[in-house]
C-alpha cells in the first residue's frame, strides 16, 4: 500500500482527492479522505449505508464543495472552477445516480437521447442509432417506447446507466450500479461496466456495498467506513487482507469492527426512560 | 419578555425580504437564459399545452358563470332605476377592468400554477434537477424558462376568453332571460367601455399578473424542499401566495390605471 | 400524445386567445381615444359643473364630437375649468356656446356645443366665451319653492 503513494505522483491521475473533510451543517460525514483514481481504471469505493459514498461521489462531480482538502479532476481543482468551466469539465463525465434520476415527463428514448440533443448537433438518423446501440448495450432495446413510470426498479437503473454513458464521458460515476438488478442484468451489467471502461479507454468509479460482483471486475479498491478510508489497495490485497475490518465487510458479518448501528444512546434507556437511571 | 412577539415578526419580515429579493434574482437569471427559450420554442409549446390548453375549459366555465351571475344581480338593481339595459356596459366594465383579470390570474394559479411548482418540486426530489446540473444543463434555462414563459403567453390570452365569455354569459341572462334589448345590450357597453383606458389597462393588469403568477410557481417549485412534504407546501405557497400578490397588485394597479376615472 | 397533436391545440389556444382580444377590441370598445392625435383641445370656464365626470362626452346636436379631458378649478377666479378634446373632423365657429346638459332626468351629464355664425374657427388652445352652467335640480327646487313662497305672501 506504500506503493500507492509513489503511483499517484504519476500525471496520469484522472481524480486525486487530498485530505478532504466534508459535513452537512455541523454532522461531519466525511474525515480526511485520501483518494486517487488513474485514467483507465475501474475504481471501487466499498462501504456499509451511510458512511459517505453519495457524498463523496457529489464532491468529485462538484455539487459539493469540501470544507477542507482537494479535489482534482483531470488536473482541475474542482471547488475553485466557476460555473462555465465547472459545465465544461461535467460533459465529459457521466453519472448513475443512485435513485436513477430519470426525467419522468421524457420517454426511455428520449431519457437517453437528451444529453445529445442538448449538446450536440447530430442529426436525428444518428441519435436514433446511438440511443438505440446503448439501449442494447443495457438490454432494453425493446423498452425505448415506454415511460420512465412504465419501468420496473431495475429496468429504469439499466436505462439511467444507459443514460449515464450516453455520450462516452472520459469519466464515470456510478452510484449503486447494482442495486435492484437480478442476477441476470447484474452479470450483463457488471461486465458491461468493465468492457465500457476498457473499449472506450473511459475512468470508472463505482460506489457500492456490492462486494463480491464490484471485486470481480475492478482493479481498485477503496474500504471506506465513518467517513475514513480504511483500506485501500488492488483486489488481490484486499481478498489477502487480514485487517478485520476487511474481513468482516467482505464476509458481511454484523459483529465486527463496523457498527451496524447509526450512532445512538442505549438501547435500554431508549425504549425504557429512567431504566438507566 | 414584551418584545418577544416583536422579535418573532421582525425575523420573518426578515426571512420575507431574503425571499422576495431571492425571487428578484431568480427572475433575473430566468430572464438571462431565455435564450433557449428562443433557439427551442418547441420547448415552450409543449409547456403552453400544460398550462394554457389545460386551462381552458376552467376559463371557459367559471367566466360564463360570472358573467351570468353579473348579468342577473346587475339587472336586478339597474332595472329599479329603469335602466336594465345598461347592463351590458356594467357586465363588460366589471369584467374588463377587474374581474377578468383577477379571477383568470387566482383561477390559473390554481389549475397550473400549482401543477408546475408540483412538477418541478418533484424534479428535484427525485433528483432531476441534480442529474441535469450533472449533465452540464442549466436547469433554469432547460426546465424553468419554458414553464415559466408559457405562463406569461398563456395568461393574458386566458383573461381575454374569461372575458368574452362573460360578457356573453352576461349577454345570455340579460337578453335571451331577462328580455334586455340585445342592440341596446351592445351599443351601452360600447359607449362606454373605452378601447385604452379599458381594455388595454386590463390587459396589462393580466401581463403584469401571468409575470407574478407564472414567477411564483416556478421560483416555489425550483426551490421547494426535496421531499415529498416539501412539495406539497411548496404547492399550498403557490397558490396562497399567488392570490395574495394578485390581490394586491391589483388594488396598486387599479389606483395607478382608474384614479379618478 | 403525439407533438403534432400538441402543436395543433396550442395553435388553436392562441388563435382563440387572439380572437377574445380582437372581439374585446373591436366589439365591445369604442376607439375615441384611439384616434387622440386627431383632436383638438380647447377650455371652457363653468360657474359650476355640477355632476360632469373627466371622459364624459362632449356632443353637438346630439353627436358625439369628443370627450372631456380634463377638470379642475381655477385658484384665482374660483370657477371651474373644463378642458374638452374635440375631434378635427368637426370645426367649431369661435363663438361657439357650450353648456352642460343632462341625459334623461337622472342620466350622466354631457357638455353641449352650440355653433356660433362667426366664420373663424376654434382652434388648439383656445377658450369657449359662452358657457352656462349645469342644471343643479337642489337650485331649481329652492328657487321653485322661494317663489311659491314669494307668491304665497302677496
Ligand atoms: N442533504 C443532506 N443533508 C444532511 N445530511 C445528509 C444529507 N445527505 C446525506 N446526509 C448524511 O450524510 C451521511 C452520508 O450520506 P451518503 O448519502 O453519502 O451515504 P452513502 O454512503 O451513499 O449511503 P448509502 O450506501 O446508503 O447510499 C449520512 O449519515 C446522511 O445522514
Ligand atoms: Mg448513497
Amino acid at each position: 500500500m506504500s506503493a500507492d503513494s509513489s503511483q499517484s505522483l504519476l500525471p496520469d491521475l484522472l481524480v486525486e482527492i487530498r485530505s478532504v473533510s466534508f459535513g452537512y451543517e455541523n454532522n461531519l460525514v466525511l474525515r480526511n479522505i485520501d483518494l486517487t483514481v488513474r485514467r483507465g481504471q475501474v475504481v471501487a469505493i466499498l462501504g456499509p449505508s451511510g458512511c459517505g459514498k453519495t457524498t463523496l461521489l457529489r464532491l468529485i462531480g462538484g455539487q459539493l464543495k469540501p470544507s477542507r482538502g482537494e479535489v482534482m479532476v483531470d488536473g482541475l481543482a474542482v471547488p475553485q472552477l466557476d460555473r462555465d468551466d465547472l459545465f465544461q469539465l461535467r460533459r465529459k463525465m457521466g453519472m448513475l445516480f443512485q435513485f436513477g434520476a430519470l426525467f419522468t415527463d421524457l420517454s426511455v428514448f428520449e431519457n437517453v437521447a437528451f444529453q445529445m440533443r442538448e449538446h450536440t448537433d447530430l442529426p436525428e438518423e444518428m441519435i436514433t442509432d446511438l440511443v438505440l446501440m446503448k439501449l442494447h448495450a443495457v438490454g432494453l432495446r425493446g423498452a425505448h417506447e415506454l415511460m420512465p413510470a412504465e419501468l420496473s426498479g431495475g429496468m429504469a437503473r439499466r436505462v439511467a446507466l444507459a443514460r449515464a454513458i450516453a455520450l462516452d464521458p472520459m469519466l464515470i460515476l456510478y452510484d449503486e450500479p447494482f442495486a435492484g438488478l437480478d442476477p441476470i442484468s447484474l452479470g450483463v451489467v457488471s461486465k458491461l461496466i468493465r468492457t465500457l471502461n476498457d473499449a472506450l479507454g473511459t475512468t470508472s468509479v463505482i460506489v457500492t456495498h456490492d462486494v463480491a460482483t464490484s471485486l470481480d471486475i475492478v482493479d481498485y479498491v477503496y474500504l471506506i467506513s465513518d467517513g475514513r478510508v480504511v483500506a485501500h489497495g488492488r483486489v488481490e490485497e484486499i481478498r489477502a487482507s487480514s485487517d478485520p475490518f476487511v474481513q468482516q465487510f467482505i464476509k458481511g458479518e454484523a459483529d465486527g469492527p463496523v457498527a451496524f448501528h447509526y450512532p445512538t444512546g442505549d438501547y435500554a434507556s431508549m425504549i425504557f426512560p429512567g431504566h438507566g437511571d | 419578555m414584551l418584545l418577544q412577539p416583536l422579535a418573532g415578526i421582525g425575523g420573518k419580515a426578515n426571512g420575507l425580504f431574503s425571499r422576495v429579493g431571492l425571487a428578484g434574482r431568480f427572475l433575473l437569471e430566468t430572464v438571462y437564459y431565455s435564450g433557449m427559450c428562443l433557439r427551442r420554442p418547441r420547448l415552450v409549446i409543449k409547456e403552453i399545452y400544460f398550462v394554457g390548453v389545460l386551462s381552458l375549459a376552467i376559463i371557459v366555465v367559471s367566466g360564463l358563470f360570472v358573467g351570468m351571475v353579473l348579468g342577473l344581480q346587475m339587472y336586478d338593481t339597474l332595472d329599479r332605476f329603469g335602466s336594465g339595459e345598461v347592463v351590458g356596459m356594467v357586465v363588460a366594465l366589471s369584467l374588463v377592468r377587474e374581474l377578468g383579470p383577477v379571477l383568470s390570474a387566482i383561477l390559473f394559479a390554481s389549475r397550473a400554477g400549482s401543477a408546475v411548482t408540483a412538477e418541478i418540486g418533484l424534479m428535484r426530489a427525485t433528483e432531476q434537477i441534480s442529474a441535469m446540473e450533472m449533465m452540464a444543463i442549466q436547469p433554469i434555462a432547460r426546465v424553468v424558462t419554458p414553464r415559466f414563459w408559457a405562463g406569461v403567453i398563456s395568461l393574458p390570452l386566458l383573461t381575454s376568453i374569461f372575458n368574452v365569455t362573460g360578457i356573453l354569459g352576461g349577454y345570455l341572462v340579460a337578453v335571451n332571460l331577462l328580455g334586455v334589448d340585445g342592440g341596446m345590450f351592445w351599443s351601452e357597453m360600447q359607449d362606454s367601455v373605452d378601447f385604452r383606458l379599458d381594455i388595454m389597462n386590463g390587459f396589462d393588469k393580466s401581463v403584469i399578473f401571468a409575470i407574478a403568477v407564472s414567477l411564483v410557481a416556478v421560483f416555489e417549485g425550483y426551490h421547494a424542499t426535496a421531499t415529498a412534504e416539501g412539495v406539497s407546501r411548496a404547492t399550498t405557497r403557490t397558490v396562497v401566495i399567488s392570490a395574495l400578490l394578485v390581490l394586491g397588485l391589483d388594488f396598486v394597479l387599479t389606483a395607478f390605471m382608474f384614479r379618478g376615472i | 400524445m403525439k407533438y403534432s397533436m400538441l402543436d395543433l391545440w396550442v395553435g388553436l389556444f392562441i388563435v382563440v386567445g387572439v380572437a377574445a382580444i380582437v372581439f374585446l377590441s373591436l366589439r365591445v370598445a369604442n376607439q375615441t381615444t384611439l384616434r387622440a392625435n386627431e383632436t383638438y383641445s380647447v377650455t371652457a370656464e363653468f360657474d359650476n359643473i355640477g355632476g360632469l365626470k373627466v371622459r364624459a362626452p362632449v356632443r353637438s346636436a346630439g353627436v358625439t364630437v369628443g370627450r372631456i379631458a380634463d377638470i379642475y378649478l381655477d385658484t384665482t377666479t374660483f370657477k371651474a375649468v373644463v378642458k374638452l378634446e374635440i375631434e378635427e373632423q368637426f370645426p367649431f365657429s369661435s363663438d361657439t356656446s357650450a353648456s352642460i346638459l343632462t341625459a334623461g332626468l337622472l342620466g350622466e351629464q354631457y357638455v353641449s356645443l352650440q355653433a356660433g355664425v362667426d366664420t373663424e374657427t376654434l382652434s388648439d388652445g383656445d377658450d369657449i366665451w359662452l358657457t352656462s352652467s349645469a342644471m343643479v335640480l337642489e337650485n331649481l327646487i329652492s328657487n321653485f319653492m322661494f317663489n311659491a313662497a314669494s307668491e304665497g305672501d302677496q
